[in-house]
């Protein structure tokens, strides 16, 4: 094991089946040295390892896909990358079994009116009947009425054909994508603060930190990777904090675990603010160097005693002074923060805080000190970058500055008039569904029925649209209510790019064709456009010459992609953005020379002030519902609930609650919030706030924790308010059955993916975690 | 303990089963885990802890010592292989025998599987898949030299006791460096007999 976190990456090193290639005392493959080939190098079986990355998470782990002689992948195989050093989650070492699974959709699905069943038509009908559909519902009911919603797992050529779809072919304000519901927040709080979106440093900056803290994310199941920097800081000496309401696999061993309550976090993080200026422990010079707006977050902060937010935070006011001390003394700290403190209707205040602290202590743009947020899906940081978020443009321009209009349809090739305004965020469309106002839609690689807080509402905007069309390679629970699916590639059928949660650009390659029947995503939409007419403005035929434009089009604004080539990337291993020349060898750390990319080079400090959740407690809802994931499965399932590995891991959601409500383990619990209410098993354990109750929520309805969660925005990033909402909790007689997922007519659904309903709860309860009496 | 060998680190396990799913992505017995996930603590805490194959070497491991087939060969190294399918006789003498609880037995095929420290891999330099794709390092492959250079200050421990009987392991386990207790107590509490929660 190299000890050294900058080991280079590899370069398409492989394995050597003859041990007399490997080099002396050699103990893995890590260290084999391999040779370098101009092609992937098959071994002696006719196995070819091809490079690439997981489709899952934020990490972005380096993998190695198997594939067998006649080119079908058939396993994977660890790949010393930068990112993750041979390590994989369970989740990605099963991420291969998607690919050849028989669920997969191998033609498209079509029907007239949801009434129908589907029937497998040619590309050529399902192509023809969309263009109709979005004709006639465009010329009666004007250009906006018709609506598509991307996704963050898509590679960013994807997203940057989204965008421009939606805007030069479709003509319609209203693109949005799943992003939305992952860290917008934090996006719009590095915006205001930094003046560029991204983490300000990369995760091997970890293992330099004396002191870090964690909010509001569960690293060790959702970025379990990312956990070896955590342990490596650790084994260096480093004090760990977290701050969450469960106590997690990572808060377990931390040296101050705050298990507050939810929806308190930007009063919690003022509170320790004030701790810090109250024991002269803020980095002054600093301060007067580089932020402004410090004297009104100081006022604020002042606001903020410990005695007054240990009364809103359910916490012991002496853990905010340790925290304060611990993060403020340490000589280089980090802050990193994942969906915990950003699903809130605050979520945007909540980071603001963070950023707040951190900059009042001097812990920014340096080695083993600095501010991250951890991106949830693959695709969650570049995915927002080249123009599929409503507001923005490639490149992270802004719909609505004249100038990068001016810019955008100058690369395009149309007119300024013809450049749609700002549209609304996924939530709100929805909203526009149920009202009429969008009667059309095309989503791309998302679910909203399973991911979308408040499902009733969620269900009723879709099915009131007159036509609904998805691109997907599995049926997922909202494919299964479109008009029309194409079925499209998996991420190892395509070449493409990511951004990670470091903001480092990683390439997948492709490992196997498409099965006979599947094209690509680049190919669906270029091929719709060009029948709505555009077909001159898409002429791509593969993900290169979209990353080509896309390049062009990032080139010279925060977001400069304009030195990054795939072959640099396959070089490299990867480069994090900004990088304007292909002999830049990008910015891993932001901020080293003291300036953010705001005109004055300043950090711009917000005022933040608490408010309680929009959702409000009484004597019928006391408690908090909390919702999160689960490491053997991924946002909405549909591409974990399929594989047998991981439903045998975490076959069904349940209700974790604590001891003290007298429920044992594995008993039915039913959670009621005002949306509605749903019967889980209960796990009991200590492990969680005794006023919380945590439901994972990767499940459809009837065990979806999405529908019991609020519909509640954050005012600026739109992003739901999926970790706070009041419930109760109560004995119930039986346990909703995990409906099982969706097939394609004529398909048998996958006898894995069949959870047993009538089995008693296995005698380790979901994780195991659960308790029953103890003698 | 051998040269090469797995260290088992509970303090850093997070539970995530990384280590099951590539025990199961094995080439020498795909589709099965022979890795065991157990909880010490449950509905206290989410601590976890893996167990693999111990590789035992006292003066050979238990499971070889019972086996009426001399089906359980080990090698030089000191790993203790799965059964030869060529011998064994699936009749469960030693997973009656293994104190940590490794072996299984496939019913229907009447042949013992557990782990064998991925042969396949190791003999050619790999580490095995568990210890290879395990994010925290709660599984670490290597020499203990290693290990001390990468995690400064750490204990590990080769020798755990169960009642009278003292069993020295191939594989090793930190143990916390502030409460070295030599030998480790082996087992954990009996929770079930029979598939019966005995703890009600």
């Amino acid at each position: 094991m190299t000890a050294d976190p900058r080991a280079a990456a590899d370069r398409r090193t492989f394995i050597p089946l003859d041990p007399s290639l490997a080099p002396p005392g050699t103990r893995a493959f890590r260290d084999a040295g391999g040779i370098p080939a101009d092609q992937w190098h098959a071994d002696q079986n006719g196995e070819t390892l091809v490079p690439t990355h997981c489709c899952f998470c934020g990490v972005q782990c380096g993998m190695y896909l198997r594939v067998d002689r006649g080119g079908k992948v058939f396993g994977v195989e660890p790949r010393n990358h930068d990112i993750n050093r041979m390590r994989l989650c369970p989740k990605g070492i099963n991420a291969y079994q998607q690919v050849n699974h028989p669920d997969r959709l191998t033609a498209p699905l079509m029907r007239r009116s949801r009434d129908e069943e589907f029937r497998e038509v040619s590309w050529e009908e399902a192509l023809d009947f969309t263009v109709s559909e979005i004709k006639r519902i465009q010329q009666t009911h004007g250009n906006d009425a018709f609506g598509l919603l991307g996704g963050a797992s898509l590679f960013s050529e994807k997203t940057y054909l989204v965008g421009k779809f939606a805007r030069v072919a479709l003509k319609t304000r209203h693109v949005d994508y799943n992003g939305r519901l992952c860290m917008v927040s934090a996006a719009g709080a590095n915006k205001l603060a930094f003046g560029i979106d991204r983490a300000g440093n990369p995760f091997s900056d970890i293992l330099l930190t004396d002191c870090l803290l964690i909010a509001g994310s569960n690293v060790g199941e959702c970025f379990p990777v990312m956990t070896q920097y955590v342990w490596g800081a650790r084994d260096r000496g480093a004090s760990l904090i977290v701050i969450d309401p469960r106590e997690t696999a990572i808060a377990r061993t931390a040296d101050i675990h705050v298990a507050l309550k939810p929806g308190t976090d930007s009063a919690f993080f003022t509170s320790v603010l004030h701790v810090v200026i109250e024991e002269g422990l803020t980095d002054e010079n600093y301060l007067a160097a580089h932020a402004t707006g410090w004297e009104e977050v100081k006022a604020k902060a002042a606001e903020y005693p410990p005695s007054r937010a240990a009364a809103i935070c359910g916490i012991p006011a002496e853990q905010i002074v340790q925290v304060a001390r611990t993060f403020a003394r340490a000589p280089r700290a980090m802050a990193w923060h994942a969906r915990g403190i950003e699903h809130h209707s605050q979520g945007v205040e909540n980071c603001l805080t963070v950023i707040n602290l951190c900059t009042a202590t001097g812990h920014i743009g340096k080695p083993g000190a600095g501010y991250g947020t951890i991106t949830g899906q693959g695709n969650g940081q570049g995915g927002r970058e080249h123009g599929q978020k409503s507001d923005l443009l490639p490149g992270g321009r802004s719909i609505m500055n004249e100038e990068h209009r001016r810019q955008i349809c100058e690369i395009w090739g149309i007119e300024e008039s013809e450049l749609p305004a700002a549209g609304t965020s996924m939530m709100e469309m929805v909203w526009q569904m149920q009202r009429r106002e969008i009667r059309g839609l095309i989503g791309i690689c998302n679910n909203p029925f399973v991911s979308l807080p408040n499902y009733q509402v969620v269900k009723e905007g879709y099915d009131t649209t007159e036509f609904h069309a998805q691109f997907d390679f599995f049926l997922s629970e909202t494919a299964a209510n479109a008009h029309v699916v194409f079925p499209v590639t998996t991420w190892a059928e395509d070449e493409g790019v990511m951004a990670n949660a470091e903001a480092r650009v990683v390439k997948h390659n492709k490992a196997q064709d498409p099965p006979p029947g599947v094209r690509t995503d680049t190919w669906a939409m270029c091929e719709l456009a060009r029948r709505l007419g555009a077909g001159d403005k898409f002429d791509f035929p593969d993900s290169r010459s979209v990353f080509d434009e896309l390049r062009v089009a990032s080139a010279g604004t925060v977001n400069d992609y304009y030195g990054i080539t795939y072959e640099r990337l396959e070089e490299t291993g990867g480069i994090a953005w900004p990088c304007p020349t292909t002999d830049h060898p990008g910015t891993p750390r932001l901020f080293e020379d003291g300036k953010t990319y705001h005109p004055d080079g300043k950090i711009h400090l917000q005022v933040v002030e608490w408010h309680p959740p929009m959702d409000p407690y009484d004597d019928e809802h006391p408690m908090s519902l909390t919702t999160g994931r689960t490491v053997a499965h991924f946002l909405s399932g549909n591409q974990t609930r399929r594989l047998g590995a991981l439903v045998e891991q975490t076959p069904r959601p349940w209700a974790e609650v604590h001891p003290s409500h007298g429920f044992r383990n594995g008993e039915p619990v039913r959670v009621v919030t005002r949306r509605g209410s749903e019967v889980f098993p209960a796990l009991v354990t200590e492990a969680i706030r005794p006023d919380t109750v945590f439901i994972p929520y990767h499940w459809p309805v009837p065990t979806a924790a999405n529908a019991l969660t609020i519909d509640a925005l954050d005012p600026r990033s739109k992003i739901p308010e999926y970790k706070v909402c009041a419930c109760r909790i109560e004995h119930a007689e039986r346990i909703d059955e995990v409906p099982a997922p969706p097939v394609a007519p004529g398909h048998v659904a996958y006898p894995e993916t069949q959870v047993s309903r009538t089995d008693p709860l296995p005698p380790t309860a979901p994780q195991g975690r659960g308790t029953s009496e103890r003698s | 303990m051998m040269g090469r060998t797995i260290f088992i680190d509970p303090g850093r396990c997070i539970g995530c089963q990384a280590c099951v799913s590539a025990c199961r992505e094995c080439d020498s017995h795909r589709g099965k885990s022979m890795i065991h996930l157990d909880y010490t603590d449950e509905g206290h805490s989410v601590a976890s802890l893996p167990t693999v194959c111990m590789h035992c070497e006292d003066p050979v491991a238990p499971c070889a010592e019972v086996c009426p087939a001399d089906a359980i060969l080990v090698t030089a190294d000191g790993v203790v292989q799965q059964a030869d399918t060529t011998r064994c006789i699936g009749c469960s003498n030693c997973v009656n025998a293994c104190p940590f609880g490794v072996p299984k037995i496939d019913l229907q095929a009447k042949l013992q599987m557990k782990c064998n420290l991925c042969y396949d891999r190791t003999a050619y330099g790999l580490a095995p898949m568990c210890a290879t794709v395990c994010p925290t390092g709660a599984l670490f492959y290597g020499t203990v030299e290693e290990l001390q250079a990468e995690r400064p200050g750490v204990q590990v421990a080769d020798t755990f006791v169960f009642g009278e009987t003292e069993v020295r392991t191939g594989v090793a386990m930190v143990v916390p460096a502030e409460r070295v207790q030599w030998p480790v107590p082996g087992g954990l509490p009996v929770v079930e007999i029979n598939g019966k929660d005995v703890r009600r």
